[in-house]
């Protein structure tokens, strides 16, 4: 956070550091709201610094902020961006042209909206080196043009090179704009959540990619991301940052062995461990927005730690050890406790099987198609009775087909038999009997699409109890109430509507209109895809709390190999519409049979 | 909207600061907020408040009956007896003036509500349903839209004679593949959004997933088209009068006026000039309204990233 100290570090001080920001603070415009306050940040030579945070931490504004760019209705109020001693921010138009893509270049989350459709990406690529006045010579360019290519691991013949961005696969195209980051040599790079999209194993090829040319080029890198487990393999020192403050800056050993403030520790015990050492503890609360957060620290609702004079005022830096830096009153408290408390052993009676089992839904000979495209080849699965069957793949691999296959939401064709406690199901729900829908419920991967934005949580909660039972009005409130109870919510959200609830919330209420159908099987699709990873925590305790005291049977469906330790007691690995390994989570994640699956654990971050 | 395997949003959830208690769940309440901003929107309004209240107030302000002889045919005005003289066969000008436009008025509004309830339903029908039924209804809708609405509505008034249930179920069905269309492209775009799949697998029946969870979210477009159907309806009503297809004579209908006093229209222009304008300037305030809707949709649909 200050320059000095921050090269007096051991390891940085032979480094010259190549970006210093200072007391950067950024404002809604015109109402005045920070997003941002008071950022600082020192990114030396070849070193990648990871700026963690959950949404809405405003660690993207930071990020390109460090072009002097904002989108709309937000602008740079305070604060210097340096670059080898130049101020960007007090730079004209014309000079910020020739920096932005020269001296910093940024990768965007999303490349495939990034690249413009209409042109070949060698096209793309040449016009940043030309743009630039790399070389002398369009030969000199098209030499650079192969070079970048080859440091992506990309091909660069000119069939190649000829394609237009849709012709690529997502980890090609974000390839092509880490390429076209690093064409021109810069000295910074910022990263936003690149590999946010991609598949693990995609993610992981990424990943080192930019390891390799950061370090080989001497790059300043930024890698921004709410996934602890991304960074952990890739950044040297990790600013944590909270509701638009840096609450935490250190060297990456540092913060994962004794992170001294408490969110940093509340954060790396909500990452899933694929080693099942330890189970998910989510982070109670959501992180206020701009304009609404407190005047002390603005973790204090959400922190153990809290006594009220954090309410009050904002802690300052405080220099733990040199070039790791807090800001929290209770420090000295949060570090005299070793993290290892914090560290909960995960409840293995769960894993145990069940003396007497019973077949809920089995799958046998299942193949479905998409339109006339078979997605699915011969899928056998049997769910039994109070166990928890996770199926994990990347995008793409059938999960969510079969998923919805039993759900009899799959408008396409299927063939085989999917039967539920021994007789067949209709394909469609339409065709089910009544119970049979109670029966099984449905969770959906995006709660922003789930829940009908034009009605209130009473009226969508209301709507399987209309259908499934036959109520009295205060019986129905008496429902809908138990059901949010289950889901830890006040029942005072039955009038809100759903925009009026953030990501986690409404994944709740969405938990809670499957549960209030009183069901035997709960399907869920991905359900924590979209979320934070601290309410990602939260709502996989949620579920394993039901299915345990509910004595539900559930398939949970995911891409995260991470997390199927923590919920359930079998897992079918998905790969090309194929079971590819199937067996009890132990057995599977400790001895993997099956290439596939060795492959996505080993692709798989982990702390 | 595709809803991409992974995906964290994080501009999304910065973005509002506060969040409006009826945001997004009425967003037609904010569009017409939106659209009442707009000067465009007021003056319409203003132009169709007081030609209807013209209409409406009109007959109690009259100076004399519609259909009673005050003066010679095609009199001058004469202040204060008669503002605008008489017509073709004696009749006060302004007193049928403030009579004539209820009809037309109320007509209009008939024929679109028609077209709307028509039109909307089909639009659901064909957006939920898709495949066959789709196809079909909307080939159909398209042999309706081939024909000009005027000559649809010419060629049944002529076969099965000047009603004006007719004229207005004819003007109505006209409009309904229009508004169909509107109410398709949206429903096609709500009906693959989870929540609608949620209903489908708790077997909710398909008329009330329409209707209750579909229809909330299509309404601002529908509004819009609603004011752009009506504007088309008052020309339309008026037209037909004007053919003689409308109110029969001796009622006081501004179309119909028109039609009647034309052949003096240089020795006395009132009878014909007031009611063309009163038209005229009808259509222009109820296409100003429609014209500031639309503008408020759109400047959401940008703001909000909603449809």
């Amino acid at each position: 956070m200050q320059t000095g100290t921050t090269d007096n570090a051991p390891a940085a001080a032979e480094r010259e550091a190549v970006l210093r920001v200072a007391g950067l603070r950024i404002v809604l415009d015109p109402s005045g709201v920070d997003i941002d306050d008071d950022v600082s940040m020192v990114i030396h030579r070849g070193e990648v610094l990871g700026l963690v945070g959950e949404s809405a931490s405003g660690k993207t504004t930071v990020g390109t902020s460090l072009l002097d760019y904002q989108r709309r209705g937000a602008k740079i109020s305070e604060g210097v961006v340096e670059i080898d001693g130049r101020d960007i921010l007090a730079m004209d138009p014309k000079a910020l042209r020739g920096v932005r893509g020269g001296q910093i270049s940024y990768v965007p989350q999303d490349s495939s909206a990034a690249l413009n459709p209409a042109l070949r990406i060698s096209t793309q690529l040449m016009e940043i080196l030309e743009v630039h006045g790399f070389g002398s010579s369009t030969a000199d360019r098209e030499a650079r043009l192969t070079q970048m290519m080859k440091e992506v691991l990309l091909p660069s013949d000119k069939q190649f090179l000829r394609r237009y961005p849709h012709q690529l696969s997502g980890g090609q195209q974000q390839r092509v704009a880490i390429a076209m980051a690093f064409a021109n040599r810069p000295k910074v790079i910022v990263l936003d959540e690149p590999t946010t999209a991609l598949d693990v194993t995609t993610q992981a090829h990424v990943l080192d990619t930019v390891r390799d040319l950061t370090r080989s080029y001497g790059v300043a890198a930024l890698y921004i991301t709410h996934d602890l487990a991304v960074v952990s393999n890739l950044a040297d020192r990790i600013a944590v940052m909270y509701a638009g403050r840096v609450v935490e800056i250190g060297t990456r050993d540092e913060l994962f062995a004794a992170g001294q403030h408490p969110y940093t520790r509340k954060l790396l015990a909500s990452i899933p461990d694929i080693t099942g050492e330890r189970a998910l503890r989510g982070i109670p609360g959501w992180a206020p927005r701009p304009g609404q957060r407190p005047s002390g620290c603005a973790f204090t609702p959400r922190c153990d730690w809290a006594v009220d004079h954090c309410g009050e005022e904002y802690p300052p830096v405080e220099e733990v050890s040199p070039g790791h830096l807090v800001r929290c009153w209770r420090r000295e408290e949060v570090s005299a406790q070793a993290p290892e408390l914090d560290i909960q052993l995960r409840d293995k009676s769960l894993s145990a099987p069940e003396t007497e089992e019973h077949k809920v839904i089995s799958i046998r000979g299942v193949t479905a198609f998409y339109q006339r495209k078979e997605t699915l080849h011969d899928i056998n699965t049997i769910l039994s009775e109070r166990r928890c069957l996770a199926l994990v793949g990347e995008s793409g691999s059938g999960k969510t087909t079969l998923a919805r296959c039993i759900a009899g939401l799959h408008p396409h064709k299927i063939v085989g038999d999917i039967e539920f406690m021994g007789k067949p199901l209709a394909r469609d729900a339409r065709g089910r009997s009544r119970a049979t829908r109670q029966a099984i419920q449905y969770i959906f991967q995006s709660p922003y699409s789930s829940l009908n934005p034009r009605k209130t949580i009473g009226q969508i909660l209301s709507q399987p109890l209309q259908v499934f039972f036959d109520l009295s009005r205060s019986e129905m409130e008496g429902r809908m109430e138990q059901a949010l109870q289950q889901v830890a919510l006040d029942s005072s959200l039955l009038s809100r509507y759903p925009d009026q609830l953030s990501g986690g919330e409404r994944q709740r209420v969405a938990i809670a209109r499957g549960l209030a159908a009183e069901p035997t099987v709960l399907i869920c699709d991905e359900v924590t895809s979209w979320l934070d990873v601290s309410v990602q925590a939260a709502i996989i305790e949620l579920l394993a709390g039901l299915q345990r005291d509910m004595g539900l049977s559930m398939r949970f469906v995911t891409h995260n190999l991470a997390l199927v330790r923590s919920i359930s007691q079998e897992v079918a690995v998905m790969n090309d519409g194929r079971i590819v390994e199937y067996g009890v989570v132990d057995a599977v994640l400790d001895d993997p049979q099956a290439d596939y699956t060795k492959k996505l654990l080993s692709d798989t971050p982990t702390v | 909207m595709s809803t991409p395997e992974i995906s964290v949003n994080d501009s999304e959830l910065v973005e509002p600061p506060v969040v409006h208690a009826d945001r997004r769940h009425s967003e037609w309440l904010m569009m017409l907020r939106e659209a009442w901003r707009m000067g465009r929107t007021k003056i319409g309004v203003a132009i169709c408040a007081a030609i209807v209240a013209l209409a409406v107030i009109g007959p109690w302000v009259a100076p004399y009956s519609p259909t009673q002889f005050v003066a010679p045919p095609f009199s001058s005005p004469s202040i204060p007896k008669m503002w605008m003289g008489s017509d073709y066969i004696g009749h006060d000008v302004l007193t049928r003036v403030l009579y004539g436009g209820r009809t037309v008025i109320l007509l209009a509004l008939a024929a679109t509500v028609i077209g709307l309830v028509l039109g909307v339903t089909l639009g659901l029908i064909t957006g939920y349903a898709r495949r066959w039924i789709d196809e079909s209804i909307m080939r159909l809708l398209d042999v309706v839209l081939a024909f000009p609405q005027i000559v649809l509505a010419l060629l049944f008034v002529s076969i099965l004679g000047p009603r004006l249930w007719l004229i207005v179920l004819i003007v109505g069905i006209g409009h309904a593949p229009r508004i169909a269309r509107v109410a398709r492209a949206a429903t096609l775009e709500v009906a693959q959004r989870d929540f609608v799949h949620a209903a489908e697998a708790f077997g909710i029946a398909r008329y009330k997933i329409l209707f209750n969870e579909i229809m909330p979210s299509i309404t601002s477009p529908l509004l819009v088209e609603f004011g752009l159907r009506l504007t088309y309806s008052i020309g339309l009503i008026a037209a037909l009068s004007y053919l003689g297809f409308g109110m029969q004579p001796p009622a006081a209908d501004w179309g119909l006026m028109i039609n009647e006093n034309q052949i003096g229209v240089i020795i006395q222009p009132w009878p014909v000039l007031v009611p063309v304008l009163l038209i005229g300037i009808l259509t222009i305030g109820t296409n100003l309204i429609a014209d500031g809707l639309g503008r408020a949709l759109i400047g959401i649909e940008r703001d909000t990233g909603v449809g």
